[in-house]
């Protein structure tokens, strides 16, 4: 049992994470001040969030590479219309969340109903929303002085913290709090629901699915819309984190969000993984991507690491796969 | 474009080989090779390319109703179709490679990180002092490394190439941020320059169209007329058979992503002497252009079918849409959005005609129902 639970992706990832942060907190001291915690998680809970949906898509044997697209017309289309229309800010976020969910369901009916490979469905959308993007931007940008007073401030701000003589403890970040209720919703679904043990039926052989009544082409359009319904969360999250965004903005971080849910342990051949697996993926990546700052690494060697991380993360999955298959034949032979 | 042309891809095509049997029968009289040649006709005009072509005689129409100097009088200057050939020539010799790994069931998203990698490293020799007769072969072997590597985790470690490559697009573009930096590299002498935007003397064929011709003529070859190019088609259709029947299956894998690699770094070459500068960013999300050209061109995603005509095609409508819109006074975001759309509709219509067919057949088995009710687990076509 502890075995199990020690070969477990999550489990080592959550190890390497720790020790990771560990020596980041000894070799640069401003790491583990409360400020720079509060900036790091609160991004990374962004990408969680993403790499949850992603998660869910990619367990079906199928990938989104559009989320990036999506995430960045969300941020625009939200802060674009706060400071045009004077719209209340909870309608505006829902506007943002409604559109990333209709964006998503546009992939997934052209992945199931026109039955176009998913991989060439969300490139063409990937450049398709960008474009949508570029066509609400018109070459303007919008800056944190047209959104509402106080707009980013709750990327900033913490709950349940509290002080008690001389221990203090500055609290968990909104951002953070948020992404473990949807790891917690979606993981549970996932989990203990027909549905959810739907998308894994149909990840790990869609036939077999079919023939026992799963109507797998509906569990599909459900990943893509649920995929984007949280790139459109995130979307609105990015916008309140940053505050100034460009028609740009977001572009190039379907790659960050895939490699979260690789690292975190999803099978990129669909039907095995967990998203809590991609959250703590996409917080391993998040404090990567700040530590290497404070270490002094030019900020060249960031993507290297990436790179390297995905690399090493795939290739001792299938290590460890090729020892385990080894050890099941000899003791067969036995 | 008959399918005697196509050599290997013969059996490939299922659209093709459906609608040639769908073909009707010449009525009464007409002798079996008629029939047959009536056959492959119909199977000939029902191709993907041939669909393409008209694509492209459309476009280029539209082309020259926006502007009469689309493909006239200064073919291979200023903003016209000429121009945007020339121009997607990198991007074509990469599809071109691309197509082998995509019928093998792979697929190789490192590209546009190596042409990026290619050009940094040209560069930073170029800056030592090393003449670019040198730095060009060096460049090229680091290419084929770097596919090499990719190559081996696929076929030795049994890892995904989607994934494998997501992360050698990230491995590789972190590479060439580490070597150049910041900097960037200019001033290659004007003869290799001249490559990069020049004519064959005494021509108005630019050096880089050639390069591509030749090239294109080399993989059809390649992959229509020796057996390299079906052990890369038995290999998409169905590895294990491959496997059995002699194919040494990792190490045509292996080799098609050294190919691809090599002609990734070719291109980052061709790319800095076109612009005759090197950045760390040349060459972002080329990928999606690749990948739509070879989609574009009939590659099926999913491996087993395509052909380099069709790629050939494919490259010069995305060129001519892309010349066309530019004269529209379409931006290049919405180019891409054009490109993207392309793409879905190229995969969207050949599977519909599919589906039609299927209907219209089921129609016409409901006509000729047989007058006895099907036996149990008998298939009713």
């Amino acid at each position: 049992m502890i075995w199990r639970i020690a070969r477990s992706r999550e489990v080592t990832l959550a190890a390497v994470l720790i020790a990771v942060a560990a020596f980041a907190s000894v070799r640069a001291p401003n790491f583990l001040t409360a400020d720079n915690l509060v900036l790091v998680t609160a991004f990374a809970a962004i990408i969680a969030i993403a790499a949850v949906g992603e998660a869910l898509v990619i367990l079906t044997k199928n990938i989104d590479l559009s989320v990036e697209s999506t995430i960045g017309l969300v941020a625009f289309v939200v802060a674009t219309v706060l400071k045009q229309h004077d719209m209340p800010v909870p309608a505006a976020w829902a506007l943002g969340i409604g559109l990333g969910l209709v964006l998503g369901m546009a992939n997934g009916v052209i992945v199931t109903i026109f039955k176009v490979p998913s991989i060439v469905a969300t490139l063409g959308t990937l450049s398709v929303y960008r474009g949508l993007d570029f066509y609400v931007a018109n070459g303007h940008e919008v800056n944190l002085v047209d959104l509402p007073a106080g707009y980013s401030d709750p990327a900033h701000q913490t709950l349940l913290g509290f002080q008690f003589g001389g221990i203090g403890f500055s609290g968990i970040p909104i951002f953070v709090i948020l992404a473990i209720l949807v790891v917690a919703a979606v993981g549970m679904a996932l989990r203990y629901t027909v549905i959810g043990r739907q998308f894994y039926a149909v990840g790990s052989n869609a036939e077999a699915a079919a023939v026992i009544g799963v109507r797998s082409r509906l569990t599909v359009f459900l990943a893509f819309s649920l995929c984007g319904m949280l790139a459109g969360i995130a979307g609105v999250l990015w916008g309140i984190y940053f505050g100034t965004l460009y028609a740009s903005s977001a572009s190039g971080l379907s790659l960050q969000v895939i490699a979260a849910v690789v690292v975190g342990g999803v099978s990129i051949a669909g039907g095995s993984g967990t998203v809590i697996g991609a959250a703590i993926g996409a917080l391993f990546l998040g404090l990567i991507n700040n530590e290497l700052p404070l270490l002094k690494v030019p900020q060249e060697w960031l993507t290297l690491v990436y790179g390297a991380v995905i690399l090493v993360a795939i290739s001792t999955d299938a290590l460890i796969q090729v020892r385990s298959q080894r050890a099941k034949a000899r003791s067969r032979v036995r | 474009m008959t399918n005697d042309q196509m050599g290997v891809n013969k059996p490939a095509d299922a659209s093709a080989a459906s609608a040639a049997a769908e073909a009707p029968m010449p009525a009464g009289g007409g002798s079996r090779n008629m029939a047959n040649s009536a056959r492959a006709i119909l199977s000939g005009v029902a191709r993907w390319e041939v669909l393409l072509v008209i694509i492209l005689a459309v476009v280029v129409w539209w082309g020259t109703r926006i502007s009469p100097n689309y493909i006239q009088p200064d073919f291979w200057n200023s903003l016209n179709f000429g121009a945007s050939v020339s121009g997607t020539m990198e991007v074509a010799i990469m599809a071109l490679a691309m197509t082998p790994i995509i019928i093998m069931g792979d697929i190789d998203l490192s590209v546009e990180s190596m042409v990026g990698l290619s050009g940094a490293v040209l560069g930073t020799l170029f800056v030592a002092g090393i003449p670019l007769q040198l730095g060009i072969p060096i460049v090229l072997v680091v290419g084929a490394l770097g596919g090499l590597f990719n190559g081996l985790l696929v076929t030795r470690w049994g890892l995904p190439a989607l994934v494998v490559t997501l992360g050698t697009l990230a491995l590789f573009r972190g590479l060439c941020n580490v070597v150049l930096g910041t900097s960037y590299v200019s001033n290659f002498p004007s003869n290799f320059t001249a490559f990069g935007f020049g004519y064959v003397p005494g021509t108005d064929v630019p050096w880089t169209l050639l390069t591509f011709l030749v090239l294109a003529a080399v993989f059809c070859a390649v992959m229509h007329y020796t057996w390299i190019g079906r052990q890369i088609f038995s290999v998409g259709k169905n590895k294990d058979a491959a496997r059995y029947s002699g194919v040494r299956v990792a190490r045509v894998r292996t080799a098609m992503f050294v190919v691809s690699g090599m002609v990734a770094a070719f291109a980052g070459v061709i790319l800095a002497l076109r612009y005759n500068s090197v950045r760390a960013d040349n060459g972002t999300n080329l990928t999606l252009v690749v990948v739509t050209i070879a989609v574009l061109g009939g590659v099926d995603i999913n491996g087993g079918k395509g052909t380099i005509p069709g790629v050939i095609i494919a490259v010069f409508t995305l060129a001519a849409l892309q010349s066309a819109l530019r004269l529209a006074g379409v931006s290049s975001e919405y180019q891409n959005v054009a490109i993207g759309l392309l793409l879905i509709f190229s995969v969207i219509t050949p599977q519909l005609a599919r589906q039609l067919r299927v209907l219209v057949d089921r129609i016409r088995q409901s006509r000729r129902r047989p007058a006895r009710d099907p036996v149990p687990g008998e298939v009713v076509r």
